[in-house]
Order: structure tokens, then sequence, then C-alpha cells
């Protein structure tokens, strides 16, 4: 392994202590919690926005506090969801008395602690609504199982959720603006190289030179499908194209393109993917309103991409256009 | 059976040695078919709850359970954390206010315990998941009025390498579908780690 690391244990929190050393007239950690919050929360009169997750996915989640999206990102461990007691803390600094909405991908461990911190918020009189992301089309999505899982969608749920709650939308208006995006959001992803989780020092799985692999999440686990690598035309193609399948879109429809980069991958290529991606959208007769290219959502050091794409409205649009002082999506 | 306070004590530090010494291969079994932190997220939630015990005083079993579940639920993380966390949980309600736990009373304390983590996970038997342990442990105790501490070590590695032939449903490996099959699930391996110990402290016990 070869890492820019002092010692594995401590990469969360010296991240953190570098973000806030970076960023501190716009953000600071709460005492002895792995939780980056808003210099300046609890905002008053606002809905509290609060989004977690394992750390390794940079910028995500703490580039997304600030005006206009988060008021608190909880970091977990590498890949690892947050305990339930750091995501508590989280919710009581951000609440204003207006109540506090999580942001939750969909995987077992970081719904169950979410769930156990909200009953906790509960428990305090702090009222708790939520939603949960599952834009990968990879995953089959079925009642009897997980379900799938939350990727760089969720970027989008941060965005939008976050303006509703900044125009001073009510708990009950945000969750309905975020369960709209995640009806009308979905992603896919691919890998072309593994990535190393510090404390565990080895790669999560293996790809040969000449293989990718297809349906990737977004931390180190395999994907659904293993394959000879294409071109980036070819790549594109499926990529849209599986997302396209689930979508249910109409000719004159508008929508939001994020191409993502999972950590290793340089833009040269994301751009060289979203040359395709917007030929095929353009060619089917849909209007893309807005492209987002660059690293949202990571996975380490891993190289490779999700292509993710939201079905816009006039209420969608007009809130991608609130401004935002997060410091991985300032507009 | 018996379960005292010092026994309690001794089969989380029994569990925590396990855990440590097999840190590695938890993880490896977690690369396969998950994300690959679960012999990670385990050594450091154990080591943790040796510190935590090791501090403190205690007049109740209950009160041993409830601190083990704590400090499970604050340091493991993942899904890991909360299912652990509920288990000992639960053990601890069922077990309140008794200072030395008999047979009957410990049956019902892993009964509560199973349930919970069926609740908090929303899984039941055969999916893959540490229930495929815990779920037979509890059949065989209802089946036994003594316990036997070599069966109840058998029993659990039995159920634990039952795994290695199930197509999970539920937890991360679910995304693999059919490729999960043919690996053992690492939340069952750490299960049995549990009940091993257990296994060697009633043993020394008797």
């Amino acid at each position: 392994m070869k890492k820019i690391v002092n010692d594995p244990e401590l990469v969360v929190e010296e991240m953190l202590q570098g973000f806030v050393a970076a960023h501190p007239n716009d953000v600071k950690q709460l005492p002895n919690t792995t939780v980056i919050a808003r210099k300046d929360a609890p905002v008053s009169n606002k809905v509290g926005l609060v989004s977690d997750g394992g750390s390794g996915h940079e910028p995500a989640h703490a580039g997304y506090v600030g005006e206009g999206m988060l008021d608190a990102a909880v970091a977990g461990e590498v890949f690892t969801s947050p305990t339930p007691d750091q995501v508590f803390e989280a919710i009581k600094a951000v609440d204003s008395g207006q109540g506090v909405f999580l942001v939750i991908k969909n995987y077992t461990g970081d719904v169950m602690n979410f769930e156990m911190a909200k009953e906790m918020a509960e428990a305090e009189g702090i009222r708790v609504q939520q939603v949960v992301v599952n834009d990968d089309v990879a995953v089959e999505d079925s009642s009897f199982t997980t379900g799938r899982r939350g990727i760089a969608g969720t970027v989008f749920v941060h965005k939008i959720a976050g303006a509703k709650a900044a125009q001073g939308g009510s708990l009950e208006e945000v969750k309905a603006v975020a369960d709209k995006v995640v009806a009308n959001v979905r992603s896919i992803g691919m890998a072309l190289t593994p990535c190393t989780v510090p404390a565990a020092g080895k790669p999560s799985f293996v790809l040969e030179d000449k293989e990718m692999e297809l349906g990737i999440g977004i931390h180190g686990e395999p994907g659904i499908e293993r394959k000879a690598i294409t071109t980036a035309d070819q790549l594109a193609t499926e990529l849209t194209q599986k997302v396209l399948d689930d979508m249910n879109l109409s000719s004159g429809d508008e929508v939001a393109v994020m191409i993502n980069g999972l950590g290793a991958t340089p833009e040269m290529e994301l751009y060289i993917v979203n040359r395709k991606v917007s030929e095929i959208l353009s060619d089917k007769g849909f209007k893309v309103y807005e492209t987002f290219v660059g690293n949202y959502m990571t996975s380490l050091e891993m190289a490779g991409c999700s292509v993710t794409l939201l079905k816009v409205d006039q209420e969608l649009k007009d809130l991608l256009e609130v401004q935002s002082k997060a410091l991985a999506f300032r507009r | 059976m018996e379960l005292q306070i010092k026994q309690v004590i001794s089969w989380m530090e029994k569990t925590n040695e396990k855990i440590q010494s097999n840190k590695e291969y938890l993880t490896s079994l977690d690369q396969a078919i998950g994300d690959g932190d679960h012999g990670l997220n385990m050594a450091r939630g154990f080591q943790e709850v040796v510190n935590k015990l090791s501090s403190s005083n205690y007049t109740y079993v209950s009160d041993v359970l409830k601190d083990v579940s704590m400090t499970l639920l604050s340091k493991v993380g993942g899904a890991s954390g909360p299912l652990y966390g509920t288990a000992f949980l639960k053990m601890s309600t069922a077990l309140k206010g008794i200072e030395t736990v008999d047979y009957p009373q410990f049956k019902k304390a892993v009964v509560e315990a199973v349930n919970g983590v069926k609740e908090r996970g929303k899984a039941n038997k055969g999916e893959k998941t540490m229930i495929d342990v815990w779920e037979p442990i509890v059949d065989f105790l209802q089946k036994q009025d003594n316990l036997e501490a070599k069966e109840l070590e058998s029993t659990a590695e039995k159920a634990m390498e039952a795994t290695q032939d199930l197509k999970a449903t539920k937890g991360r490996a679910a995304y693999l579908k059919e490729r999960s099959i043919g690996h053992l699930d690492p939340g069952s391996v750490s299960s049995y780690y549990i009940f091993a110990a257990l296994s060697e402290v009633l043993e020394e016990g008797a």
C-alpha cells in the first residue's frame, strides 16, 4: 500500500482536522465527534439537514456542508457508516426547533444507525424526517432484499433538499421535494481498478489489466458484472442505456446529468464519457438542463466513473439554481 | 449452567481475543462479498468493550451486558454495530436485576436477542446473515434441558459453515446475488467466535 498517511487508524480524524484547518470560517468540528457542521449552526428558523456516510467518498460528505446544502455531515470510519451517537450529536447541533431532515444512502448499516439516532432524537422531542436514497440501477430493487444502493445521485438530494430548507421550507416540504428527487434520479457506476482501505492495507478485489467491473458501488465492493474493457463511447452507451431503461423519459423531457469520477479517473476521461452521454440524450430527444462533471462521490483511489440522470421539472430546476456555499458545490 | 459477572466479563475477553487474532481473516471474508471492514470494526469495538469492562464495577450481569451493548453501538459502526449492540441490549433487558443467571433465564435472553436482531436488521434465517448462527443456537437451546458447552460450540460452528452455501439476500453481500455463494458470511463467523468463547467460559466454570 502506498498512501500519504501517518497512521492508517487515524485517517478520518486527521482528515477532519485538516478540513477544518482549511475552512475555519465556514465549518466547525463538534468536540469529541466526527461531525462537521456549518460554523453558524443551528441556523435559526431553518430545517436542519444532516447527511452521513463512511469516509473515503470525499468531497462527500463534509464538502456539501454550507449555506444552501447540508448543516452537518457525520463521518464514519472509511466505508463504514457512523454510529448512532455521532448522528444524534449532529441532529442536536443543527436543530433550531424546525426539525431535522436526514439524507441516508440505502445501505443496511446506514439505515440502522440513522433509525437508532432518530429514535434517540425523538425521545428528546426533536422532530426528524428522512429520505433513503437508492439511485443505483445496477442493483435489483425488491422488497425481499436490501434494495438498491445510494450512490452519486445523493448529491442532487443534498443540493435540492438543502435549497428548499434554505428558502424556509418546512420539514414536510423538504421531505416532499427530497422524495421527488429520489423518485426521479438514477445512476450506475463502473470501475477500472479497485481501491485500498488504509487500515486494511490491500485492495478490496482484483481486476486484471483488460477487465472492468460494471455496476460498482462506492465502497470497494465488487459490482454486478465483470467484462473486457471497451472504448469510452461503448461504455458511455451501455451505462446511459441502463439508466434510461429504468427512467421512463419522454421526448422533450429535461434532465440534469452528473458524470462522477470515483477518485483516480482524470477529468479528461470524464469529459470523454460526457461527450457520448450528451450525444445519446440529444439523439433520443431529451434536453440536458445542466451537466456536472467531476469528483462528487468517490471511492478512495478507485479508477472509474458513474453516470447519473435526474429528470427535472420547473421546481427542481429552480432549486438547483439556488445559491450554495457548500465547499464542494459552490454556485 | 450459571453465569455470573465474572464469567460474562471473561466471555467478552475471550471473544475479544478470538476477534483480535482473526481480524485479518474476518476482513478478508468481508472483502470477498462485502466491503472489507468487518474485522477492523469488530476488533475496534471488542477492544473498547474489554477496556470498558476492566475499568468498571458491576452489581448485576445486566449492567455488564448493557455496557457491552453501548460500547459496541458507539464504536463499531456499519451494520454490525447496531446489530450486535441490539443483541446485547436485549439480553441485558431480559436479565435485568439478576445476579446469577440460570439456564432458563439465559435461554430467554438469547431468544430476545435474536428477535431484536431480526427486527433491527429486517432479516430472517437463510439470508446469509448472523441470524443463520443465532437462530440455530436458539433452536439448540430450546431442545436442551442442560447446556452442554461443547455442543454449543459445535452447533455454532456447523451453522457458521452452512452459510457458505447460502445466497445472500440481506446485507451488502446481497448485491452479489449468486456470486455470494461459496463464501462464508463474515457476520456468522464473528457470531461463531462469540458462542465459541461462551462455550469455553462455561467449560471452565463446570
